[in-house]
């Protein structure tokens, strides 16, 4: 097991206002890290600066080894891919040709789509349970079918590191636990690392090798679902009452939200 | 999906074919009439001596020089809209078009020992004018279409107004300038055209070269960061295109409105908004559509000679509105 993505202080700031400060995130090859926190603590921040998708202003990140500042943004697009929260499609996109744009960093300039690249281009569509609505518009999808589509252009980048940022906002709870199991399964089958921003922490507590409590920009906490969702934890982090409860043979505690703690908030 | 491409494919290649028809038509009308075969006799050198004189030193160039232009103007505006990942982007609105004006109407006008700079100068006043716009519609994170028209009209209501005074200011030499403010292609020879189609061409290949990039845009700004494309060099070299052609054909002919709207619109309407596709297809439709305008106001009220830009402000401003209470922009 090696380092496969390593933040070391990182430090992001909008319009001078310092949204991430000193994060330091330690992922391990095959793991699924998801990063909880309240509204507006910078999580998905965090991701996009982790993605190069926004610069930051202090730290490094580097992927398998080498660092991200040193690398072309194609380089890093072929180990790394990030998806967003709201992604827009022109109306009259297809599965298929949006997955075939997964293909973009393994091409050249003017380089036409190769065999090989159809052949992964299928792989990705099937991995996901996509092959039926390849032909179908992505607009013309469910949530959770378009959030799917998305997915598929991930793998067809072939990526060792897949970050998802909220990829189950806006999906009703059958889709919510779908694209987590796809998720969960991608990174079991084809051993692709995963870090994730997440809102439900019983979904983090049962899909994540590791979980990342942000607060105000700062890691408050690292470390196994067991270790990191506490009583203590959820009251300082989000001011809830909440009851954790463990049951048998299982790693993943359930967390039952009571009410909202009075005392000790911020 | 492939009988929609088949499709696709037939549409566009009919675009060419009624192009092509159109070219012929247009050469035919005039004061003197033409048939088409005499029209086909005299391209393959067979024409009488009448013939070859009107049609080789007034028709031809003028009707293939319409087609030029308009696929200049119409791949500007397919351009800016993917850059600007707007509609509405079109190097009229925008300002691109006023820009180069200014810098061609200063130099016509104040400097005309400078003349043979009108193309470089064109492309900078162009080029800082899309600058400009840029600044004015960039907010926080990205560049909202509104922004990008308002900025466009008060870049517009700028360079119309240092238009305005340069005409003023010099209006004894205005008259000779009167007919490119206007957006005119009358009186141009195969001069003229010698001088457009190499300049031309070269802006066509780099926005062949420009499919992907183009296509990857629509997918938004993270997408395409996402797939390691450069934005903004993505976005610098897009832009460059659609100035450059821009600013050449203005430097030609003047302001004409509406090619890089209209152009892209009804193209996307037919063959989707593919980049694939959209490029042909704006290509063939925009030469037809500049065409189709010159070839009518230069035969309906004739011997009057109406500048295509008027007839494309005509119909192209009613077409834009129809688009806004359509609701797709």
């Amino acid at each position: 097991m090696y380092s496969m993505l390593e933040a070391t202080s990182l430090s992001i700031s909008y319009d001078g206002n310092r949204i991430v400060k000193d994060v330091s995130l330690h992922v391990n090859e095959g793991e699924i890290v998801s990063i909880i926190g309240p509204n507006g603590s910078g999580k998905s921040t965090l991701l996009k600066g982790m993605s190069r998708l926004i610069p930051c202003e202090s730290g490094r990140v580097c992927i398998a080894g080498q660092e991200l500042s040193a690398m072309r943004s194609k380089q890093i697009s072929q180990m790394m891919c990030i998806l967003c929260q709201s992604n827009q499609t022109p109306a009259d996109m297809t599965v298929e040709e949006l997955v075939s744009y997964g293909r973009t960093p393994h091409k050249k300039w003017f380089e036409r789509l190769t065999h090989e690249d159809h052949e992964i281009i299928d792989w990705a569509i099937e991995q996901t349970g996509m092959t039926s609505y390849r032909k179908r518009l992505v607009v013309s999808l469910s949530g959770g079918e378009a959030q799917r589509a998305w997915i598929a252009m991930a793998l067809a980048q072939r990526p060792k590191v897949l970050l998802l940022d909220e990829p189950t906002t806006y999906l009703d709870i059958a889709h919510q636990l779908e694209v987590l199991e796809l998720v969960r399964s991608l990174n079991k089958e084809l051993g692709i690392t995963v870090i994730m921003v997440l809102h439900d922490l019983n979904q983090a507590s049962t899909y994540s090798d590791k979980i990342c409590v942000i607060r105000s920009g700062v890691v408050e906490l690292v470390g196994k679902p067991s270790e990191v969702l506490t009583h203590e934890m959820i009251r300082n982090v989000y001011g809830v009452e909440a009851e954790v409860e463990f049951t048998s043979n299982s790693t993943s505690p359930r967390i039952h939200p009571i009410r909202r703690a009075v005392a000790n908030v911020g | 999906m492939l009988v929609h491409k088949k499709a696709t494919r037939l549409t566009i290649g009919l675009t060419f074919v009624l192009l092509i028809l159109a070219i012929i038509v247009s050469m035919g009308l005039g004061s003197v009439q033409f048939s088409p075969v005499e029209i086909i006799k005299a391209l393959f050198g067979h024409g009488g001596e009448v013939s070859d004189t009107i049609l080789w030193d007034i028709r031809i160039p003028r009707v293939m020089l319409a087609a030029v232009i308009g696929i200049n103007l119409a791949l500007s505006g397919a351009m800016l809209q993917a850059v600007m990942n707007n509609p509405l982007a079109d190097p009229g609105l925008t300002g691109v078009s006023s820009g180069a004006s200014v810098a061609v109407l200063f130099i016509l006008l104040v400097v005309p020992q400078f003349s043979s700079f009108i193309p470089f100068a064109a492309i900078i006043g162009g080029g800082l004018s899309a600058l400009m716009v840029y600044a004015l519609a960039w907010k926080k994170r990205g560049i909202s279409p509104i922004r990008v028209i308002l900025a466009g009209v008060a870049v517009n209501s700028v360079f119309g107004g240092i238009i305005g005074l340069l005409s003023l200011l010099y209006s004894d030499k205005l008259p000779g300038a009167l007919q490119w403010l206007n957006g005119s292609m009358s009186g141009k020879g195969m001069g003229d055209l010698r001088v457009m189609l190499p300049y031309s061409i070269i802006g066509w290949i780099v926005a062949l070269f420009c499919i992907r990039q183009a296509n990857i845009l629509r997918l938004g700004e993270q997408v395409a960061l996402n797939l390691g494309e450069s934005l903004n060099r993505v976005r610098i070299l897009l832009s460059f295109v659609a100035v450059y052609l821009a600013a050449v054909s203005v430097s030609m002919v003047g302001m004409i409105g509406f090619v890089g709207l209209v152009v892209p619109h009804m193209a996307r309407m037919l063959v989707g908004s593919d980049y694939k596709h959209l490029i042909p297809m704006s290509i063939g439709l925009g030469a037809l559509v500049l065409l189709v305008a010159d070839t009518i106001g230069r035969t309906f009220f004739a011997p009057l000679d109406i500048p295509a830009g008027i007839v494309m402000a005509v119909v192209g401003g009613p077409y834009f509105l129809y688009l806004m209470r359509k609701g797709d922009v």
